[in-house]
């Protein structure tokens, strides 16, 4: 693990998101509830849709272009829809927001 | 000789411990407690009760003077220890130094006071010990007295709950969204609201503190960075708590946010052991009782050289308010692979919620009925299986099988004069009057009473009174929900938020008794819009519940950019505002720059992070957000009418602009567009808008519910009236009745095929005291939403939203 600071929990609108730009293209970083976040790749394996324009609901995420629905814990797109996004373990410590970039700066520093 | 024992803090861990050691080895050490307090052992859990009056001081104590003198212990009341000598093995307080053999630190915690200006003004006070909860009591002697606490946690309630029974005026504030956010999700913060706020207790939640204005040194009011001001005599701060970590690490023991302590409960120095709210374990630091005594356990044993080992468990918590059930355990933040089962019994104001992952519950959290509580907590720290019982695990242990709350029995309760259909003044007497003289269907009721025949949106509830009063004879029709967190219609939905006022998305979820925690993409936008439609100043819009386009105030494309339409009044732009949308097309590397099938211009690839100050720049130039994403006012359409045409009648082109200037902003259940033509020969192509409307001579003839789409429908003739004020107010009218009644979603020629024009006609055409008071409405709720949403967004504080929240491929360069 690899954990980054990257913004204070307030910064994310309750059931919003917000992305981080990484050598690996964007992450979203989505707060469910007032203290849960999580984190996924932004690009929805349809058409490419950025996840974190959707509406968040309970643990999940409704892509904003063709309403594919997603969970946030495991990747995997519900219901009759197949595809399967990353995800990244995220943590909350004292109001920060810590992302584990172990994956996303591995390439940056080979 | 006997090992000398000094115990700092007679706490509630530290008075456990000392139980523990001196109930197994009464002989094994020579003990001195020193307390900072002027007294010894309490309970002080119970300092809650104490305050509201269920309970005297005397019965909360836990250790009193006999006890111990019983068992020989030196009681240093009063006595603050100031330093620790580790070297010569001695603490130093005011009255010198004591020598140690061992050395428990008790020290507990002390609570965090927010630095705000005034924070050191008198009748500032915590909430942690005896003092501060005579000082409360104190102030509920007085009359008339006022008080505000800072902080809707655990603590911050009991004193609020407490204040209040003494008779004094309270105000919480709250920095969060809900109360307890820490061990409630929101459907039962919002329940806990309910019942504080019945009992009479203020609750502000989502409100920052700003200052605390003083006079003569004594505090006077809260000020909130709203630059509202809350009057009080006494300000409680509750808002969290610091381990006491002072001594150990002035002392150079090890210390991260609590005093280190391994498993046998021993600090860096091996003399020295601690326990209780001092002390950090394994990365983790407390704040409720239950491991503390486990903790107390394991010092006794250590100190007896026995082996002991700490394990933290998971805890839970109640509040200690009377009247408001609640309990929480384990966990709902973080974590892998989780699953919701949720239970609401609206009736009984009910509320139950498991969290599970991996066949086991982790998180419970209930409201209303707590009664299973303890079995669903044992099943957390078990870590059991529950694959087997699932179905109706969250019945309890006494698995009642899943009677749900029946919406029918609402209906028999209802009186005879109990008013069911609006429209027509039906009662629910008439309703049955009829059903048995054999009206035996919904459309022989509607036939005989006319109840549900105007808006319709009493169907349901005259369905179930056919179904009460035939019972069986009565085949209820399967209406479709609005999608899978609910059983309800959206007509049900809208007919309940305003009867029973229903006002934030909590209290839909749980009075209307949701299955999933807060909606999904269908339910929530449609529920958002019924609240801002029907409680305009009570309600706040939440953008987390609309569509992006309508959350980033512009088109989301198939690639993620967006475009920009700026609104051009009626159509009419001018040379400096077309040179502005060349130059913002130039700036921002637009790509497309169209003219729109609704008369103004489309700028069409703009990267999200340019939104902001394109929108100033537009702004700059006097242009507002043309709301060409929203389900919302679009465009109005207008031709040059009588200003240069031969042919028109009427200043089209004003109507149209003046129409625009009205009504934009607002919100409607899909999107709105006008027409306004000069002549009949329609040349703004009215006849296939929301509204339509087409000068004449002698007038304007206003036409509804066109559609030029996915269906293509002719308006069809709503009013005919002389003066263009008459025009504007039916089209007024017309919009809000549209607003208040359809389905989310319906295109208002869909809506009108349900309610029939003649319906639409006798409210906003033939009865003019209610035109004037639908208008009336629509223009308190434009009060709030006649604002551009780009200004808004454009302002400093707010454009960084629109960037990402951190850039780590910079990170990764540097
Ligand atoms: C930009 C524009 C086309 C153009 O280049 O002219 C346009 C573009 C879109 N229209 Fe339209 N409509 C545009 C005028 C129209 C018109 C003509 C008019 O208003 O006179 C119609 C037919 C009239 C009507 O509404 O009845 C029209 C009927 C639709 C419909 C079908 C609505 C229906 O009830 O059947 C949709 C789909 C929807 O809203 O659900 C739609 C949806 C869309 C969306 C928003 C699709 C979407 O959800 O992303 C398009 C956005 C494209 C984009 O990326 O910006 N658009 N659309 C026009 C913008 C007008 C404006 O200035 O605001
Ligand atoms: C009003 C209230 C209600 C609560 N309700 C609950 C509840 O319902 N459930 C629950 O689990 N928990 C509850 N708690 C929390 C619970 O009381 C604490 O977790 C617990 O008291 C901590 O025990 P402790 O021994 O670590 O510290 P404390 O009980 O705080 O004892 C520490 C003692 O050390 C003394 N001290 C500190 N420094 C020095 C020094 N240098 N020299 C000498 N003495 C010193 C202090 O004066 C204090 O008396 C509540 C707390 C409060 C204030
Ligand atoms: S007609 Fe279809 S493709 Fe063209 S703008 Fe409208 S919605 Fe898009
Ligand atoms: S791109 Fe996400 S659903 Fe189509």
């Amino acid at each position: 693990m690899s954990w980054l600071d990257i913004g204070a929990l307030e910064d994310i609108p309750l059931r919003g998101a917000r992305i981080v730009k990484t050598t690996l293209g964007c992450v979203a970083v989505f707060r469910t509830s007032e203290a849960e976040v999580f984190a996924t790749s932004d690009r929805c394996p349809h058409k490419g849709g950025p996840l974190s324009e959707g509406i968040v609901h309970g643990k999940s995420v409704t892509c904003p272009l063709h309403n594919w629905v997603f969970s946030l814990e495991t990747g995997t797109a519900q219901g009759a829809d197949e595809g399967q996004i990353d995800t990244f373990e995220t943590k909350v410590e004292a109001g920060r927001i810590l992302l584990d970039a172990a994956r996303l700066t591995k390439q940056a520093a080979a | 000789m006997k090992q000398k024992l000094i115990v700092i803090g007679a706490g509630m861990a530290s008075g456990r411990a000392l139980e523990h050691l001196l109930d197994t080895a009464p002989d094994a050490y020579d003990v001195t407690l020193f307390n900072a307090e002027p007294r010894g052992n309490y309970n002080r859990l119970m300092l809650s009760p104490v305050l509201s009056g269920e309970k005297t001081y005397e019965e909360i104590v836990t250790h009193d003077a006999d006890w111990y003198e019983a068992r020989g212990v030196t009681c240093r009341f009063g006595e603050k220890i100031l330093k620790i000598d580790r070297e010569r093995k001695v603490v130093i307080s005011e009255n010198g130094e004591t020598p140690y053999d061992k050395l428990v630190l008790g020290m507990g915690s002390n609570p965090f006071i927010i630095p705000l200006p005034g924070h050191d003004l008198e009748g500032v006070i915590a909430y942690r010990d005896l003092e501060d909860t005579n000082r409360m009591i104190e102030l509920g002697a007085k009359p008339g007295a006022r008080a505000v606490v800072i902080g809707g946690g655990l603590l911050g309630l009991e004193a609020a709950a407490g204040l209040k029974a003494r008779g004094v005026d309270v105000t919480v504030v709250h920095i969060m969204g809900h109360l307890m956010e820490r061990q409630l999700d929101e459907a039962a913060g919002y329940l806990l609201r309910k019942a504080l706020v019945d009992r009479g207790i203020t609750v502000m939640c989502s409100a920052n503190s700003k200052e605390i204005v003083g006079e003569n040194g004594h505090v006077k009011a809260l000020m909130l960075d709203d630059g509202t001001e809350l009057p009080c005599d006494l300000l409680v701060m509750a808002v969290g708590i610091r381990p006491a970590i002072a001594l150990g690490k002035d002392n150079g023991l090890a210390v991260g946010r609590g005093i280190h302590v391994d498993d046998q409960m021993i600090t860096s120095d091996p003399d020295i052991l601690a326990l209780g709210e001092c002390v950090e374990h394994d990365g983790a630091i407390f704040g409720l009782v239950a491991p503390l005594y486990d903790q107390a356990k394991v010092v006794a044993k250590t100190l007896l050289g026995e082996p002991a080992k700490f394990v933290n468990k998971e805890v839970s918590t109640k509040l200690k308010v009377t009247g408001c059930d609640l309990f929480s355990a384990g966990d709902f933040a973080e974590g892998e692979t989780r699953e919701d089962i949720v239970f609401r019994d609206p009736s009984r104001g009910v509320y139950k919620r498991l969290v599970i992952e991996d066949n086991k519950i982790v998180g419970a959290v209930m409201y209303g009925d707590t009664a299973d509580g303890t079995w669903f907590y044992n099943l957390i720290k078990d870590g059991e299986d529950i694959s087997e019982m699932r179905e109706t695990l969250i019945f309890g242990p006494a698995y009642q099988g899943g009677a749900a709350s029946d919406p029918l029995a609402a209906v028999a309760a209802l009186p005879a004069d109990a008013e069911i259909c609006g429209c027509n003044g039906i009662c629910k007497g008439q309703i049955v009057t009829a059903i048995e003289g054999g009206a035996h269907t919904l459309e022989d009721v509607r036939a005989q009473t006319k109840a549900s025949g105007s808006c319709g949106t009493c169907t349901g509830l005259v369905e179930q009174v056919l179904a009460v009063t035939l019972g069986d004879e009565f085949v209820m029709p399967t209406s479709k929900s609005i999608c899978g967190c609910t059983d309800l219609t959206h007509e049900d939905v809208r007919r309940l938020i305003k009867s029973s006022e229903l006002q934030s998305q909590p209290a839909v979820w749980q009075e209307l008794g949701w299955s999933t925690p807060n909606g999904c993409h269908v339910c929530r936008p449609a529920i958002n819009y019924y609240l801002l439609a029907d409680w305009p100043l009570e309600y706040q819009d939440d953008p987390q519940s609309r569509f992006v386009n309508e959350r980033n105030h512009a088109n989301i494309q198939k690639d993620g950019t967006y475009s920009v339409v700026p609104r051009m009044w009626g159509g009419i732009t001018t040379p400096a505002e077309l040179r502005a949308i060349a130059d913002a097309a130039d700036k921002y590397n637009v790509p497309t720059v169209k003219v729109t099938g609704g008369q103004r211009i489309d700028l069409l690839g703009v990267r999200k992070e340019d939104l902001p100050a394109m929108w100033y720049d537009l702004n700059q130039a006097g242009m507002v957000s043309g709301h060409a994403y929203s389900k919302g006012l679009r465009t109005v359409k207008t031709c040059v009418g009588s200003d240069h045409c031969r042919f028109g009648t009427q200043d089209s082109t004003g109507l149209g602009i003046k129409l625009e200037k009205l009504l934009w902003g607002s919100w409607t259940p899909h999107k709105v567009k006008l027409g306004v033509s000069g002549c009949p020969r329609n040349c703004a192509e009215s006849t296939c808008k929301d509204v339509g409307i087409i000068c004449v001579d002698s007038g304007y003839e206003v036409s509804v519910a066109g559609a030029a789409g996915m269906d293509l429908k002719e308006t069809e003739a709503l009013a005919k009236v002389a003066t263009e004020q008459e025009a504007i107010d039916v089209t007024t009218a017309y919009i809000q009745i549209y607003r208040e009644n359809a389905k989310y979603l319906d295109r208002g020629y869909k809506w009108v095929a349900k309610v029939g024009l003649d319906w639409v006609k006798a409210q906003v055409v033939d009865d003019l005291d209610n035109r004037k008071a639908l208008i009336e409405r629509f223009e308190l709720s434009q009060t709030i939403y006649r604002k551009d949403p780009w200004a808004a967004h454009a302002a400093p504080e707010e454009a960084p939203k629109f960037a990402p929240l951190a850039d780590l491929t910079l990170e990764a360069a540097e």
